[in-house]
């Protein structure tokens, strides 16, 4: 049985058929994990248990008896007596976690080089990242290492390495899926969404994973929609284009993404103008909320009761507890944090009356295409400035998905996002899937996984 | 200088520390006066079911070291925190048995320090936006105002044995109220009064042991001493303070006390360190502001911790928990839900059974012994055998003169007994009477000579002679009838 390429809903198909079993499925994949993670980095420890369908699984979800990391050296013998719950719903499903996928510290970072394990290459070009922080799972579909696998977004950490490594990458709205069991990165952020190979995937895994937990205060009660069978609804939308979001992008990723509006165009949906707040305001507020509440996050890890010693902690992580903590003393708090609270309701406003007017919005992901490996060094906020593009759906807790939309002159991957109104997952789903449909996302998933032959 | 004490008589009849008044200069007619300012922050764990925002059992109480504990009140990454309903509903019901005005939107923050016992790096508590605020609690005509009432979750517990430290998180994330008055006492007195009367509230509302030894119940009270000059300052023209606090500046330092588990402790602390601050505030220095330790011993506080090292607990919303918000229907149904309280149920024996106020307050004082009272006024409703029966009842309950182990029918059937009038033999009784008068002859006299009240006295000898078998309003009737003659 000839494996290669199939996505998670074609393995699931044959393993309902009897065409292959999944215990064979899994040990097909760690064969593959076993011939490329050496070169990839985008595993930090594979699973030997057999189950259901196999799924990568970023490191900061708590596996029972698995090592979980975050990537961090603080957590380097970390092995969690409880189950977060995406991976509590993925193995009630019958999927199976295959690996635990590498990601940028505590995911602080846009591209995954301060993983305390070294950086995760971009399957596309070894010499460049993957983007980051769920560069691990971006590169594992991307190479098919995994059929699919689950990244966790603060700002942009589905989404960019998705758009570098050329792949599907949900951020779903805050609270539709639990953060129970995440290792928390900026509390009043963190989603975790699928990162898959086709649209189809995404809306499979997340239909899995959504939903009301009891275990996070956080998460929505709002009934989960069949995502699945809604993509069939080829519905007609109408589709906003802010100026704001393409400037200082790069040339060739801008045109991709215009070629994406003539596209949209062309398969019915009305393409609209609309004036955005500059996105620029998002970075300035998450930049300083995140911090904040990294500060408070991290002040757990105190290694007294699992876990090294403080002294393991790595620079980037120890520069966000300095800043955050700052600009929450005493004094400083109105300056710092309150102001950023009032802006973030700004942009949540501003995002609320465009929703009036348009179904979605579209943008480039990132942009530009994936750096070469060590870029982000000579940036003192490398993440912040290559994620302006996601930080507003961040800040605002709205829905986005980067597609594939093109290649660039270097042959890598340029990525567009659709962001989505509160809990309209289907919405963007449906448009990404009718664009899947019409345009194969130029062939870029193919290409992707070319140089990861079996044999 | 020259220290003159001035006392004030309290209620109760104690004498304590008020004022002090001191020659600010000779020759002149200026006087210093020394007004102790003290606050309290009380703590009462809450008996709910489960902790404050996981699903172990709160009842931490003698059970093996981190036995009762889960990745929520461990701290462990990713665990969220889920606040539990029920004890938000109870700190609401603390907070209206406290006169404060509830809140319709409260949010929980993080409070953050470092310490081993705090396995998150921050307690969730309340800062900006607790449950209840603006409070107050009468107590025989004065007022002290309730601050606050929020919410938080306990910390573990350290046991220092030998030379290693271990942590017991079994009272990690147990429900946890805090309540803190304003600086409106001046003396250790009313401190343990309003205390007394807060134990008694909580123990009706059901919501806590609020024992004092486990520590379900702490107190620590804030201690300063106010130094006022006359002239200069208003406040100072006036005697009592407490309405007045407001309009007063605080003094410059003030002194926490923590370690206290009985309120007499509380008073002993308190009045220990009002002795302390005058002491150095006559030097003409002012106290360091710090934390201090009761030591029961010689009932004396010991510096724990200097506060110059002031933390900053860089409080913000905490991003885990969304803010509660509470519709008018639910806030009246949470009030409406709340138990006759011990001040209302004193008033309602004083006016409805008559009771003296001294004894309706002491049968209130626990709310099983005031329900013991009421189901044994029901049971002799409308009875005439015994004059002022629920006077008599509350008695009994009181003096114990029968025991509280009957069920109410028998308790009240002994009571009947012990008090109803008694068959008189008129016979023995003209005898006694006749026997008694000529045995106390000198008694007889001073009656006669218009000291009335003897007739107690003989009333008394009859009866022992009469081996307590006659009606006591009998014999004093026929006393009275031959003395007359």
């Amino acid at each position: 049985m000839k494996l290669f390429g199939k996505s998670l809903l074609e393995l699931k198909k044959l393993v309902t058929q009897k065409e292959v079993s999944a215990p064979e499925v899994s040990s097909y994949f760690r064969k593959r994990i076993a011939k490329y993670n050496g070169v990839l980095n985008a595993f930090l420890s594979v699973v030997a248990e057999d189950g259901g369908l196999p799924i990568g699984v970023k490191d900061n979800f708590c596996t029972r008896g698995v090592r979980t990391t975050a990537s961090a050296k603080v957590l380097d013998d970390f092995i969690p007596p409880y189950e977060s719950t995406v991976t509590d719903r993925l193995k009630k499903n019958q999927l199976t976690v295959i690996g635990k996928t590498n990601m940028d510290a505590w995911a602080h970072g846009s591209s995954t080089e301060t993983s305390d394990y070294g950086p995760t290459k971009n399957p596309w070009d070894t010499t460049r990242a993957p983007g980051g922080s769920s560069g691990g799972s971006a590169a594992a579909v991307s190479a098919y290492l995994a059929p699919a696998a689950i990244g966790s977004e603060t700002a942009g950490s589905i989404r960019q390495p998705a758009s570098w490594c050329g792949v599907v990458g949900l951020k779903p709205t805050f609270g539709r899926v639990s953060r129970y069991g995440v290792v928390a990165m900026g509390s009043s952020f963190d989603c975790p969404g699928p990162i898959t190979a086709t649209v189809e995937d995404a809306a499979f895994i997340l239909g899995l994973i959504a939903g009301r937990d009891r275990y996070d205060a956080t998460s929505s009660p709002r009934p989960v929609p069949d995502y699945l069978s809604s993509l069939a609804e080829r519905r007609k939308l109408t589709v906003g284009v802010a100026e704001e979001y393409f400037d200082s992008v790069n040339v060739e990723v801008k045109a991709a993404v215009e070629k994406a509006v003539e596209i949209f165009q062309k398969l019915g949906h009305r393409v609209k103008k609309v004036r955005l707040l500059s996105p620029k305001y998002s970075i300035s507020v998450y930049t300083v909320l995140q911090r904040a509440e990294v500060s408070s996050n991290l002040a757990r890890y105190d290694g007294i009761r699992y876990g090294g010693s403080r002294a393991f902690f790595a620079a980037e992580a120890k520069k966000r507890i300095m800043l955050g903590a700052y600009t929450l003393s005493y004094g400083y708090y109105d300056a710092f944090y309150k102001k950023a609270q009032k802006v973030r309701t700004l942009i949540i406003k501003n995002f609320k009356e465009i929703f009036n007017d348009v179904d979605v919005i579209i943008s480039p992901t990132a942009p530009i295409t994936a750096l070469k490996l060590g870029e982000f060094e000579k940036y003192p906020f490398f993440g912040e400035v290559m994620d302006i593009l996601n930080e507003p759906a961040a800040v605002a807790g709205i829905p986005a998905v980067n597609i594939p939309c093109g290649t660039d002159t270097n042959g890598l991957p340029i990525g567009l996002q659709i962001m989505g109104n509160y809990f309209k997952e289907e919405t963007l789903l449906s448009l990404a899937y009718q664009f899947e449909k019409e345009t194969e996302f130029f062939g870029v998933i193919k290409k992707g996984i070319e140089n990861y032959k079996d044999d | 200088m020259k220290i003159i004490k001035t006392i004030s008589r309290h209620p109760h009849g104690s004498e304590d520390l008020v004022s002090f008044q001191i020659p600010a200069s000779a020759g002149t007619t200026n006087f210093m006066k020394y007004i102790p300012v003290i606050g309290l922050e009380i703590h009462v764990e809450l008996k709910t079911a489960s902790k404050m925002f996981c699903q172990c059992s709160a009842d931490y109480f003698a059970k093996p070291p981190n036995s009762n504990t889960c990745p929520v009140c461990l701290g462990m990454p990713g665990a969220l925190p889920v606040p539990n309903e029920t004890a938000v509903n109870w700190t609401m019901k603390i907070g209206k048995a406290l006169n404060c005005q509830l809140a319709s939107l409260s949010k929980f923050d993080r409070k953050h320090y470092f310490y081993p016992d705090l396995p998150k790096g921050y307690q969730i508590s309340q800062y900006v936006e607790p449950i209840a605020v603006n409070g107050y609690l009468k107590l025989k005509g004065k007022k002290f105002r309730v601050q606050r009432v929020h919410l938080e979750e306990d910390t573990g517990k350290l046991i220092h044995s030998g030379k290693d430290t271990l942590v017991d998180f079994n009272r990690s994330g147990v429900p946890l109220v805090e309540i803190v008055t304003e600086p409106d006492f001046d003396n250790s007195n009313d401190v343990k009064e309003f205390l007394q009367e807060l134990h008694t509230i909580i123990k009706y509302l059901d919501v806590s042991d609020a024992d004092m030894e486990k520590g379900s119940m702490r107190l620590e009270p804030n201690i300063s001493v106010r130094v006022c000059h006359p002239g200069l300052d208003p406040g100072s023209q006036k005697d009592s303070l407490v309405h007045e606090n407001d309009k007063l500046p605080l003094p410059p330092y003030k002194v926490e006390v923590k370690n206290i588990n009985s309120f007499n402790f509380v008073k002993k602390a308190i009045d220990y360190e009002v002795k302390r601050h005058l002491e150095i505030l006559e030097k003409g220095e002012t106290p360091i502001q710090e934390t201090r330790g009761f030591v029961e011993a010689d009932s004396s506080t010991k510096s724990q911790r200097s506060k110059e090292e002031t933390h900053d607990y860089r409080y913000f919303p905490d991003p885990d928990i969304p803010p509660l918000s509470f519709s008018a229907d639910y806030l009246s149904a949470t009030v409406g839900s709340l138990p006759e309280l011990p001040a209302a149920k004193t008033n309602r024996f004083i006016k409805k059974f008559g009771l003296k106020e001294a004894d309706a307050f002491l049968l209130t004082r626990d709310k099983e012994v005031a329900g013991y009272f009421e189901k044994c006024l029901t049971l002799v409703k409308g009875s005439r055998i015994v004059e002022d029966l629920p006077q008599k009842l509350a008695n009994a309950i009181l003096n114990k003169r029968v025991t509280l182990n009957l069920g109410p029918d028998k308790f009240v059937q002994s009571v009947v007994e012990l008090y109803k009038p008694k068959a008189t033999d008129m016979e023995k009784l003209d005898a006694a009477v006749k026997s008694v008068l000529a045995k106390n002859q000198s008694a007889v006299e001073e009656y006669k000579k218009g000291k009335e009240r003897v007739i107690m006295f003989l009333v008394g000898q009859v009866m022992r002679e009469m081996k307590g078998q006659a009606d006591p309003l009998k014999v004093k009737k026929e006393l009275a009838g031959k003395l007359k003659r």
